[in-house]
């Protein structure tokens, strides 16, 4: 496993959303390089035919019954929004122009 | 008794209430005494709710003199950590991205400490999204540690433990993803339990981690954390991974306190090099004693705890990763619009919005999780960590088919100095190389105080773990040490703590 270019890492970010600036890149660049070198320790255990265990608790489709109950009204739910219209979440653009 | 109320456990002041020596109004109105003349230093709390605390402890008082049938807790007062939504009250994670958002519900924890009247005093300080083990990581500053305010009060429920060592609060609620309970007990001479994994609900706690994370009592005594376990804990089925059995007997247990035949397992894996020698002398203290009352001691091997902490930093940035994509500029919290740019696309909004909102840590784990379960290196990182996970579980399951319950110092060293470790992240996460295998396996675990090290006059922690649902047992074993360690010290150990005083006092 080779190391984490800058420009891997500004993919990743890109991936995920976060819009790092330049200085930010670099620094992020070699924290990682030292976390990632300690994590892969994982890789030295033998594990073919070890079951992955995503979870703590052994469950399996939890469910409700289907009946309707109450939740928060349109008011509640709304009320932390950066920006509101008619009831709705209002959000930027979402489209490209072309 | 007004100048002493906050000194009283939290047993005592629901005694003291029910008997009314003192009213819950006069309760309240001590520790927000206590929080006005410590907290410019301590800085515990990110929000103090005054006016509601003061208002719920006094219905609860009217309610009494009334001569209602109250909840034997009721009235006194708690502390709940910034994680948790509160109805009304401002919960913001410790993050930028949530300054000033006020949820419109209440998380099932926090519903329960209403229902039984127990008045809201504020929001604690934490690292950002729980992500730390000192508190540097929060985004409105450090918390202090009480015994020594240039150092870290541990992480990330820093402030649980601060409110509770500075006397600032009886109690509060913490969460635990990989040791946030645990490890700012420890370095704060206080107690904290992370119960089984689906023992406390989960519903209203902004997830970090899903599969780990746990909400738990912060307290000063055993019985204490008994007590609001039994309150918190339980069956709701606004969580899929809620247990739906009765809460472990715990009270019982704390009052029971007595080890006679039972099997102790030291873990060979954790406590030998890297940690300080305080922490081991005090550790090995502490199980000579319990030795004394009659446990049966024995070393056991947990061979693939060597491999803990490489899993966990895999399996929590990638289940942090996609927790952490709600925060999208669009339902709730901040909004940035880019720079320089015309008329910009959500996409464009989002990416300036999670960069001036969220921490260097949050950002350094989202990218780190984001890496690990991308397509070509799952299998050799996110995937290879949940086979690890598995092993540890096997571990466990091995060693408590030998004993009755695990012991282990919490972490490997007293508090350090604000600072210390701010540039160097994986010597940071080094602080929970022994509370993390709980989380991984889902069983409970408690840290309570040790003593006192030698070379640092700082608190040290002793960690007890039991097998899943048999939580009661950690109360059993940590109320009996907990009794003979006070005994051999003469009072708490809290009590050997620097006297605070108000800023420039």
């Amino acid at each position: 496993m080779s190391a984490l270019s800058r420009d891997d890492v500004a993919h990743l970010a890109g991936l995920a959303r976060i819009d790092l600036s330049d200085v930010e890149l670099d620094r992020m660049v070699g924290e990682l390089g030292v976390i990632l070198e300690s994590v892969a320790k994982v890789q030295e255990v033998a594990a073919e035919d070890i079951e992955p265990m995503s979870h703590p608790l052994p469950l399996t489709n939890v469910t409700r019954p289907d009946v309707v109950r109450p939740s928060l009204g349109a008011e509640a739910a709304l009320s932390g929004a950066p920006q509101q219209e008619q009831q709705r979440f209002s959000v930027p653009r979402i489209l490209d122009e072309d | 008794m007004n100048s002493d109320i906050t000194r009283l456990s939290a047993a005592e002041l629901a005694h003291a209430l029910d008997s009314r020596e003192v009213s819950s109004v006069e309760v309240v109105q001590a520790h927000l005494d206590r929080i006005a003349t410590v907290d410019a230093d301590v800085h515990a709390y990110l929000h103090v709710d005054g006016e509601g605390a003061l208002a719920a402890a006094q219905a609860v008082d009217q309610r009494r003199a009334s001569g209602e049938d109250l909840h034997v807790l009721a009235g006194v007062p708690i502390a709940v950590k910034d994680v948790m939504v509160t109805k009304g009250l401002p919960t913001t994670c410790g993050s930028k991205i949530l300054k000033g958002w006020i949820p419109p519900y209440d998380a099932t924890v926090v519903s329960r400490l209403k229902a039984a009247g127990m008045p809201i005093l504020g929001k604690t300080n934490m690292d950002e999204f729980a992500m730390g083990s000192s508190t540097e990581h929060s985004a409105y500053g450090p918390t202090h540690n009480p015994w020594d305010l240039t150092r870290i009060p541990g992480g990330s429920g820093g402030g649980s433990s601060a409110v509770v060592a500075a006397y600032e609060a009886p109690w509060a609620i913490g969460t635990d993803t990989g040791g946030s309970i645990r490890q700012p007990a420890s370095v704060t001479g206080t107690v904290g339990v992370k119960p089984t994994y689906g023992g406390v609900s989960r519903y209203g706690l902004v997830a970090l981690a899903s599969s780990l994370d746990q909400a738990g009592p912060c307290t000063r005594t055993v019985l204490d954390a008994a007590l609001l376990h039994s309150v918190i804990g339980g069956y709701d089925p606004m969580d899929s991974t809620s247990i739906n059995a009765p809460v472990p007997s715990v009270v019982e247990a704390a009052r029971n306190a007595d080890v006679k035949g039972l099997k102790v397992g030291v873990i060979k894996e954790l406590g030998g090099e890297g940690y300080q020698a305080g922490v081991r002398a005090r550790f090995d203290e502490s199980v000579a004693l319990l030795q004394e009352a009659g446990a049966e001691i024995v070393e056991v091997s947990c061979p693939s705890f060597d491999y803990a902490l490489a899993a966990y930093y895999l399996i929590l940035p990638s289940e942090a990763s996609s927790n952490l994509a709600k925060f999208d500029a669009m339902r709730y919290g901040l909004r940035v619009l880019p720079e320089g740019i015309d008329d910009p696309s959500a996409e464009q909004v989002m990416a300036a919005t999670r960069d001036a909102g969220f921490g260097d840590e949050v950002k350094r784990r989202i990218i780190l999780g984001t890496y690990a379960l991308s397509s070509g290196y799952y299998d050799a990182y996110y995937g290879q960590a949940q086979k690890v996970r598995r092993l540890i579980a096997g571990d466990f399951d091995r060693a408590f088919g030998q004993v009755d319950v695990l012991v282990s110092p919490t972490a490997p060293t007293t508090a350090f100095k604000l600072g210390d470790k701010l540039d160097d992240p994986m010597s940071m996460y080094l602080q929970d190389v022994a509370t993390i295998p709980a989380n991984l396996a889902g069983v409970p675990g408690m840290s309570l105080p040790s003593g006192l090290a030698e070379e640092d006059g700082l608190p040290t922690g002793i960690q007890i773990l039991a097998p899943a649902t048999k939580d009661e047992r950690l109360y059993n074993v940590g109320a009996a040490l907990e009794k003979m360690l006070v005994d051999k010290w003469g009072g708490s150990l809290l009590a050997k703590a620097p006297e605070l005083t108000a800023k420039g006092a």
